[in-house]
């Protein structure tokens, strides 16, 4: 391909011109406008540390822009509430990989604050269901991170980035995300039983949670699968329940295979329940349970930062590198 | 060349993995593109120390440092500027299984079908398959966020890295990601996979380890007519089917992989697609009927399932040697890759053919169709004069097409060199300052594959290290081809 091309426009489809993305920007305003961060649901309003006071607190503009079920996309604004994307999608036998958050969570918030929720074992992380990003910059500008299709390389992959930054490096104002069939069936199984021999067991079950003593066993797929897969189970000493129990609040990270035998280290003490095959402990207890971060991730998570927002006016208060650790109440 | 340089590569390594002859010059100067660069010192390290040193020197003599990887790119990722250290990763080749977190760690130079190979008599596999999984390094598709005919259901690289131990480009040594469920801090990992070399040297990389499906099928859907192919494509995944892989291959190129390798396709279709379902039993053999069924309704001729492994794997290796099927049609070809929304995938395809025929060319097409990622294939004879020009000129149509469809520049080569003109149709100028800045944050100095992915100027101070007369000469017609 030749290189003696003179300067090249964006094509204008690529310029945003949603009147209610513009005017989200106007609101949030350039960095003369102060510090400012986005108020979602308040469902994890406290995780990533205290918004600053005197910050000033703006709304992402809600609404589905636009559903192809033949595409398996959703073009939702950030505001929009995961029980009004899911209502959306429901008529077309759809579904965002978000599943087990609450309904009234922003999809921003929950893209924003970047934890999966109990389900991960078998949808993936959440950061997978984000294909586009709009948000604004700290300079008040309208930027366009990742592409509408499924599959894209195109340049640096910003949307990573933006997945958990608790909105310290722009505020997202509309995605496009990745949805699924919903499955023909799906069953939750509990009882007593070695997780370790039961993951060993079964393929690719979708959560499959451990409170030390009592397994959880959440199952999906078509009909005769989730029926042969809960056989193998009811042979374990399962029987069929209603749903999850209760997630203790706190939540802690721990490699999977550290669940195999896992056991709260002292001081700690209290229930917890495990997600087995992913490591999340959520447990009664509150307070860091990871080691630091490297000298030389902190470094360059800072470097991030200031590149993208060198006055600090975004979020200020919330650090991603401390979400995980602190009290979580999210029912 | 550098003399000094030379000799403390030397030093660092070893003389017989530190080369800079004649054959080396020409081997390593290309990727699987078309572009030629200029090779400076060849380097060939065993351990993620070695790698430091290779970088700590370049750092030393002021030259940039290329990772590179078996070189299959098709984007000129690899291909080296302004003679830098090129940094082969080829003789690092561990790898190291860890079932009870369910990932490998391995280094980069390991082959992608090598690390399938060794999972599985352990019932794992490593989910992304490119197409040249046979000689592709883990490094590079880490480095490209490859993509396969499996990440249909599957996704592409990604989402299949769960850490990376990166030399950055000032020497030092980090961890991005991590084993725990939720490392703390910015997704630097999701970040650097995909970062085409720019911002940093992956030494070694915990992949996960996707169990094998206890039941497959291979379906192959045989069409007099492309246009009902496609539309049977979107039909599938409209039926609430998410199939493990749908490639289609238009008449053209079916005859000659036939004719290559006598995968058993039929050599009348105007277009086959071939459809893998994989899981559960129940799951396969459901699919499996409501496939055939989508196919029949939007007008195949006729659906044929694989009856056993073997005839599972001839339709597989058709679909696979694609490539070298090819230059037994004309010795050279321009492989694109661009994604359009799956609705328009017909639309697109038809626009393909006729700029093809436009520029009196020979167009062929097998791609990752349920993804919407093309893959228009321009064969031709370099020698016969002013061909690479309209190769070059279809080539743009091709991208403008795919944008204008709603579509991207790139599904899974990357952008590198070749398709760095065409950043500015995609982006506006503040989404590619962000993209700078991502990068800037990993290689504040430009030092580890400078000039590639992200156009001249997206960022005031972009290529401020180099001056005008370096900077004209990188950016000089002469890079391509
Ligand atoms: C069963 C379950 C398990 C879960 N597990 C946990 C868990 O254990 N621990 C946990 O922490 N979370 C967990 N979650 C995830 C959590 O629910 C979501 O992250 C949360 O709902 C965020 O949405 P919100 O709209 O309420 O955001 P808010 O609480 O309003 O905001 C959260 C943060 O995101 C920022 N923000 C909000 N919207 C945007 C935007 N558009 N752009 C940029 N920044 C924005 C805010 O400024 C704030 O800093 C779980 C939820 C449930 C119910
Ligand atoms: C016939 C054929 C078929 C193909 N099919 C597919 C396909 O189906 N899907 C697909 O996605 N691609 C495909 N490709 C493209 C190519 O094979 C992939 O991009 C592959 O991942 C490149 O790996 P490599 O080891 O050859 O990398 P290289 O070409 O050596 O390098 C590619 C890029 O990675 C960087 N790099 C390499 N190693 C490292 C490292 N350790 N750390 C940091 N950066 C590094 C290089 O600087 C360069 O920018 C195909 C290519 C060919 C020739």
């Amino acid at each position: 391909m030749s290189a003696g091309h003179g300067p090249l426009a964006p094509l204008p489809d690529r310029v945003v011109r949603d009147p209610a993305l513009l005017a989200f920007a106007d609101e949030v305003g350039g960095v003369d406008a102060g510090p400012v961060a986005i108020e979602g649901g308040r469902t994890q309003w406290h995780l990533g540390g205290h918004c600053e006071p005197g910050t000033r607190l703006v709304r992402a503009p809600a609404g589905v822009v636009a559903f192809e079920p033949a595409e398996m996309t959703i073009q939702v604004r950030a505001g929009t509430t995961l029980d009004e994307l899911d209502a959306a999608l429901e008529p077309a036998g759809q579904r965002v990989a978000l599943q087990g958050l609450p309904g009234t969570a922003t999809v921003g918030g929950v893209l924003s604050v970047g934890l999966s929720g109990p389900t991960r074992l078998g949808h993936g992380h959440l950061r997978e269901t984000l294909l586009q990003a709009r948000y604004v910059s700290a300079e008040g500008l309208l930027v366009t991170a990742g592409g509408a299709t499924v599959k894209n390389v195109t340049g640096f992959d910003l949307c990573r980035v933006l997945v958990g930054s608790f909105g310290t490096l722009g505020l997202l104002g509309e995605v496009i995300l990745r949805t699924r069939p919903r499955p023909q069936a799906a069953a939750w199984l509990s009882g007593p039983a070695d997780p370790t021999a039961l993951f060993d067991r079964l393929y690719r079950p979708v959560s499959l949670l451990w409170d030390g003593a009592t397994v959880w066993l959440y199952l999906e797929g078509y009909p005769e699968d989730v029926e042969a897969q809960t056989a193998i189970a009811l042979e374990a000493g399962l029987v069929p329940v209603d749903g999850p129990p209760p997630l203790p609040s706190g939540r802690h990270s721990a490699e999977p295979a550290a669940l195999r035998s896992y056991r709260p280290d002292a001081p700690r003490s209290g229930r917890f329940v495990a997600e087995f095959g992913v490591g999340v402990v959520h447990g009664e207890w509150s307070g860091p349970t990871q080691a630091p971060p490297d000298a030389s991730v902190v470094a360059l998570n800072g470097r991030l930062k200031n590149l993208f927002d060198p006055t600090g006016r975004l979020n200020p208060g919330r650090d991603p590198l401390t979400p995980s650790n602190g009290k979580a109440d999210h029912r | 060349m550098d003399a000094t340089l030379v000799a403390e590569l030397s030093a660092a390594l070893s003389p017989d993995r530190v080369h800079t002859d004649q054959l080396e010059q020409v081997l390593y100067g290309r990727d699987a593109s078309l572009m030629r660069g200029d090779t400076g010192v060849v380097c060939f390290p065993l351990t993620t120390a070695e790698v430091q040193a290779c970088i700590r020197t370049a750092l030393r003599h002021d030259r940039a440092v290329v990772p590179r990887g078996s070189g299959t790119g098709l984007a000129g990722g690899a291909v080296p500027l302004e003679q830098p250290v090129l940094i082969v990763t080829t003789k690092m080749t561990d790898i190291e299984v860890d079932v009870d977190n369910r990932v490998a760690w391995v280094q980069p130079g390991v082959i992608n079908l090598d690390l399938t190979r060794h999972l599985r008599p352990l019932g794992f596999h490593f989910a992304p398959d490119p197409s040249s999984q046979q000689s592709c390094s883990l490094g590079g598709n880490i480095a490209n966020n490859s993509g396969g005919p499996h990440c249909l259901a599957y996704g592409v690289t990604s989402a299949h890295v769960v850490a990376v131990e990166v030399v950055l480009p000032d020497g030092e040594l980090t961890m991005l990601g991590g084993l725990g469920a939720d490392p703390a801090g910015l997704d630097l990992r999701g970040a650097f996979v995909g970062s085409e070399g720019c911002m940093g040297i992956a030494t070694r990389i915990a992949v996960r380890l996707t169990p094998n499906p206890p039941a497959v099928a291979t379906l192959l859907a045989d069409f007099v007519e492309p246009a009902h192919a496609a539309a049977a494509v979107s039909a599938i995944i409209a039926a609430g089917v998410v199939p493990a892989a749908i490639e289609m291959m238009d008449q053209r190129i079916t005859q000659a992989v036939e004719a290559f390798v006598g995968a058993g396709y039929p050599i009348d279709a105007g277009a086959i697609v071939l459809i893998e379902v994989d899981g559960l039993p129940g799951g396969v053999a459901a699919e499996t009927a409501k496939v055939r069924e989508v196919c029949m309704a939007q007008g195949a001729r006729s659906v044929r399932v694989a009856a056993d492994e073997a005839e599972r794997m001839l339709l597989w290796k058709g679909r696979k040697t694609a490539f070298g099927a090819v230059a037994r049609v004309k010795p050279n070809y321009y492989l694109h890759d661009t994604v359009v929304p799956r609705t328009k995938l017909l639309d697109v395809l038809q626009q393909v053919y006729a700029i093809a025929d436009r520029h009196d060319l020979i167009v062929m097409n097998v791609f990752h169709a349920g993804d919407g990622n093309l893959h228009p294939l321009l064969v031709f004879d370099a020698r016969e004069p002013g061909i690479l020009d309209r190769v070059h000129a279809a080539g743009e149509e091709i991208v403008r097409a795919s944008l204008e469809a709603g579509g991207v520049l790139s599904g899974e080569h990357g952008i590198g060199l070749e398709k760095q003109p065409f950043m500015a149709l995609q982006f506006t100028q503040p989404d590619l300052d962000a993209q700078a800045r991502l990068r800037d944050a990993f290689d504040p100095d430009g030092r580890c594959n400078p000039a590639k992915v992200l156009p001249q100027g997206s960022r005031c101070g972009d290529l401020a290290h180099l001056d005008a007369h370096h900077r004209e000469r990188l950016l000089a017609d002469g890079v391509w081809v």
